[in-house]
């Protein structure tokens, strides 16, 4: 077995200096009635690389991938271009093989990783401090609603229609084990966002308000205000990202007020794959409220002979200090895809973000054109950054994104698989453009929509 | 040319006081094959970039809702050359698996083969969107469903969650599914067993399920206390989380005798299967009575640590909890096409207790996971626990002579070895024989934990070191436990030969800085 470095005569000379007759000898508290005579033999036995890769290989044959058609898929991953270089780095095998840096003096790369990867994301959400990532955007948007909660000592999270409602659903099942009182709503099918009447669902006992910006639909809104009301009634606003990008173009969630802001991470440098592993983003405006983080935090010291260096700090926030009174029950991060964050962002820097943007935008608003001349589709956004709602005529979105899909084009998200049962949202679509979209690929969807959107229902 | 050392530290000209740099000091502050490596921020320009994007039209209309972003991020970019060397320098100072032997006790540091790398590369795998229309992604739900049944399979359980996205996640969805259980009996009750040496998650967990945790405490062989365990079962006990093999590295010989006294209490039994690569293949936890237990694919099933993360933690389900395992599964139609019972599937759905991720969990590390079980097959797989076990009983041998091994006398260990810092001389700690072995080019050990054994170290070898890697780390962790009974003060100091020496922990925290910020002139 290619794995197994020991041999049979290293084998028997362990055991000898063990003192065992056998291999079983030492499996000998297992009791008699959890014993395996063998091999499981429902299970194939070993095989080579080359018979492992072809069964692999036969696998990922049967799958569209993104880049092999029309793409225009979003509502919370997004398919941006990674460079090379990203991909290089995170397969060195001291980044891809080492363990979470408790040892600071040999993991000092993850660690100054880390910190830049802290500021990059703080900067990004226009925060003080950002923690080293959490699971993915879901996660990180449940652990703010929790944390909420322990600085008010409130634990009523009152939560926009327009968020995402796979993160709705991840707040509302922990909320149901924890006590936790959750006010939520569908999103109104209107151009702009209803912030009046999220406001007016804040009242004394509130701990937080949770905001997705750009929103579920793709709507861009000033959350200023929403941020001051939360405040009056001392309550947090909570902004949720899950396009970075964005905030390479519009005001930071920080900068309008947000007292948390989480999101999704994996636009920058770590691809799609499915929905996992994804990267959760966790930052605080106010530094008074660190202690409250969850997560890993990596923080700046000096070693024994005055040089930089950096640590994991404020550790006795976590479980393996603290146990039942920690702040969150996790035990690591997302280091690997972190890394891959850092390093796309250090690639583009502040230039190559705004440019990414800008680009982003543009090929958004040429789509959002074009696809609105198409006979039976209205375009919902006034505003948008790369993503916005198309209304269609004719059958359920999700009847024309399965044909679109047959027809090799990959056209979009249907709002009634994300919602199923509310019957204003069966003929919404969500598009999503990014900078890897090319003209052609707008032109093609356009023409395919056209053909399919008038047929007549099957 | 180096980038200018900007770490604040100015190399003396005169030997250190240790006595033990005899060479001449560098102006840079580098040694040879050793560079500092200052932060981006430090280095890098807000008007540089390693990308080439089209330029910005300011002419052109744009839809922001006039909110646009005028000010400065703060970002600051390098171009290529300057970025891969950034991050090279940085990985030269981390220890790793391909680099050297890792015995991290309860962490399963195992090689990382690199066949699982590239075929989660695959487009297939790595280019496709969550949310894509099903009929476009079978071949990536047949691989869910592929690993689901290996799990199942190999934990002899009915049922599996694959959405959790890590070890300490998994166990939140264990006990979740058990408190949906017990509150659709009418009564979620109120309390849940921990023994003392569980890792600190399982206690974090319960207590986030909304549970109160009480401790189980140990016999002095290193288990838990059944009498003990048994006495306190009652109506108001939820789950018993039991970590097996355990932390002490033995195997939990009663367990069926708990869980069969846990079950006639009306509770569930939850396993941390943190440990399961001492057992995989050749014991079946479905077998010992659990109904709830997660699998770290980054431990048993070789996905890479990366350095904290990303890591993936299934959960399987006995009969009596799969109903009310978390949404998204992937199911088979009876045309044998894959579907994900979502939300939506109300008649299919059960009385599931929620959602615990925005999609499916980690896809990138189920490719990697079932690469390697594909690889290993069912008889490899059984010999992955079988020499990781004999590799650890025979570091457990070769050292219970010199230093003190608590449970040396409770039977074989099975995939780690537990020693105390029992008659360590003058005031050296466990922490300081940690940084000596630092220097002999080893990541250390796991330390004190589990808290029941004082200065506790926790070795963990794997089945994929050679008998020479394992020959010569007994070698040099002989030396350092024997400088250690001797009260080496030396010791204090170390490490001497790594990046760093001993950094400030204390400090760290009183004054925490946690972003970088530009030095005030």
């Amino acid at each position: 077995m290619r794995y197994l470095p020991l041999t049979d005569t290293d084998r028997g000379d362990m055991l000898a200096k063990i003192g065992a007759g056998s291999i079983d000898d030492l499996f000998v508290d297992v009791p008699e009635i959890a014993r395996l005579d063998g091999p499981i033999r429902d299970l194939p036995m070993h095989a080579s690389e080359m018979a492992v890769e072809r069964h692999m290989k036969a696998r990922a044959n049967k799958n569209l991938a993104a880049g092999d058609a029309p793409f225009f898929l979003g509502a919370g991953a997004y398919r941006h271009h990674i460079p090379a270089s990203v991909d290089t780095v995170i397969q060195r095998g001291e980044f891809l093989t080492a363990y979470t840096p408790y040892q600071p003096e040999i993991a000092q790369g993850t660690l100054q990783m880390l910190f830049e990867f802290q500021t990059q994301v703080a900067r990004l959400y226009g925060c003080a401090v950002a923690n080293a990532s959490l699971y993915d955007g879901s996660t990180a948007c449940w652990e703010a609603v929790a944390m909420a909660g322990r600085v008010t000592k409130r634990n009523r999270a009152v939560l926009s229609g327009a968020l995402h409602p796979h993160y709705a659903q991840v707040v509302k099942t922990m909320a149901q084990f924890t006590g936790d009182t959750i006010a939520d709503s569908a999103p109104a099918i209107q151009t702009e966002p209803d912030l009046d009447g999220l406001t007016a669902r804040i009242d004394d006992e509130t701990a937080c308000v949770v905001v997705q910006y750009p929103d579920i639909l793709g709507r861009i809104s000033d959350l200023s205000k929403v941020a001051d009301a939360a405040h009056a009634k001392g309550a947090l606003l909570i902004v949720v990202n899950t396009e970075p990008v964005a905030l390479g173009a519009i005001m930071s969630p920080g900068e309008m007020g947000a007292d948390i802001v989480v999101g999704e991470g994996q636009s920058i440098g770590v691809g799609l794959q499915f929905g996992g592993p994804y990267l959760g983003l966790f930052a605080v405006r106010d530094p008074k409220h660190v202690r409250q983080m969850p997560g890993r935090l990596c923080g700046e010291t000096t070693d024994a002979e005055g040089k930089r260096g950096f640590v994991l700090t404020l550790s006795t926030r976590e479980q393996h200090i603290r146990r039942e009174k920690a702040t969150s029950n996790i035990c690591t991060n997302s280091g690997l895809c972190a890394l891959a964050f850092s390093v796309h962002m250090t690639l583009l820097g502040e230039k190559g973000m705004r440019e990414l943007a800008a680009e982003n935008h543009r090929l958004a608003c040429l789509a959002a054109d074009r696809l609105e001349k198409v006979p039976g589709v209205k375009l919902l956004n006034t505003s948008f950054f790369n993503e916005f709602t198309l209304m269609l005529d004719g059958k359920p979105a999700r009847e024309i994104v399965r044909e679109l899909a047959d027809r090799g084009v990959l056209g979009g998200v249907s709002l009634g698989r994300l919602y199923p049962g509310i019957e204003a949202l069966e003929h919404a679509l969500l598009v999503a453009v990014t900078e890897t979209t090319t003209e052609d690929d707008i032109e093609t969807l356009a023409n395919e929509l056209e053909r399919i959107v008038m047929e007549p229902a099957q | 040319m180096n980038a200018p050392n900007k770490s604040g530290w100015k190399p003396a000209m005169e030997a250190a006081e240790d006595g033990l740099h005899n060479g001449p000091q560098t102006v840079t502050g580098n040694r040879a094959l050793m560079l500092e490596e200052p932060l981006i921020f430090e280095i890098g320009k807000a008007e540089v970039t390693g990308v080439d994007l089209p330029k910005i039209d300011p002419a052109v209309p744009t839809r922001l809702a006039g909110l646009h972003r005028d000010d400065a991020i703060g970002l600051v970019g390098l171009t290529e050359p300057e970025t891969v060397r950034h991050y090279t320098r940085l990985s030269r100072q981390n220890y790793g698996i391909d680099l050297g032997f890792f015995p991290l006790g309860s962490c399963t540091m195992k090689h990382n083969p690199r066949l699982n790398e590239k075929m989660a590369r695959l487009p297939g795998f790595a280019d496709i969107h969550p949310l894509a229309p099903q009929n476009s992604v079978q071949g990536a739900l047949q691989v869910i469903d592929e690993l689901a049944t290996w799990l199942k399979t190999l934990t002899g359980m009915p049922a599996v969650a694959m959405s959790p996205k890590a070890g300490a996640h998994g166990e939140l969805c264990g006990i979740l599914a058990i408190r949906a259980a017990h509150t659709a009996a009418g009564n979620p009750r109120e309390v849940v067993l921990v023994p003392e040496s569980a890792h600190g998650t399982n206690p974090a967990t319960a207590a986030f399920a909304g549970y109160r945790v009480e401790d189980i405490p140990a016999t002095p062989e290193g288990r838990v206390n059944v009498a003990e365990l048994k006495a306190r079962l009652g109506p108001d006990v939820a789950a018993v989380m039991i970590t097996n093999p355990n932390t002490c590295g033995l195997f939990e010989k009663d367990f069926r005798e708990i869980a069969d006294a846990v079950h006639e209490a009306g509770g569930y039994v939850y396993c941390d299967g943190a440990n399961f690569n001492a057992i995989v293949g050749r014991v079946r936890p479905g077998d010992l009575g659990v109904d709830a237990m997660h699998i770290n694919l980054h431990k048993t099933f070789s996905t890479p640590h990366g350095g904290g993360g990303p890591g993936s933690g299934p959960v399987v389900f006995s009969e009596a909890l799969a109903p009310y395992a978390p949404l998204p599964f992937v199911k088979q139609d009876d045309a044998g096409e894959y579907y994900l019972v979502e939300e939506e599937h109300r008649e299919e759905r059960g009385p599931t207790f929620g959602r615990m991720t925005a999609f499916h969990g980690q896809m990138g590390m189920f490719t990697r996971a079932l690469t390697y079980m594909l690889s290993h097959g069912a008889d490899g797989l059984k010999q992955v626990a079988e020499d990781a076990v004999l590799n650890a009983n025979y570091i457990l041998r070769s050292l219970e002579d010199l230093l003190h091994a608590p449970f040396a006398d409770s039977g074989p260990c099975m995939h780690e070895a537990l020693f105390g810092d029992k008659d360590f001389g003058g005031d050296l700690s466990t922490l300081d024989l940690a940084k000596a072995l630092i220097d002999e080019g080893y990541h250390p050990m796991t330390v004190y934990f589990p808290l029941v054994v004082h200065g506790a170290m926790l070795v963990e070898p794997t089945e994929t070191e050679s008998k020479a890697s394992i020959d010569q780390f007994i070698e040099a962790f002989r030396s350092v436990a024997q400088r250690a009974l001797d009260g080496d003060q030396s010791m204090k100091q170390a490490p001497y030969y790594a990046p760093r020496r001993r950094l400030d922990e204390t400090a760290a925290a009183r004054k925490p800085k946690l972003a970088w910020s530009e030095p005030e002139e």
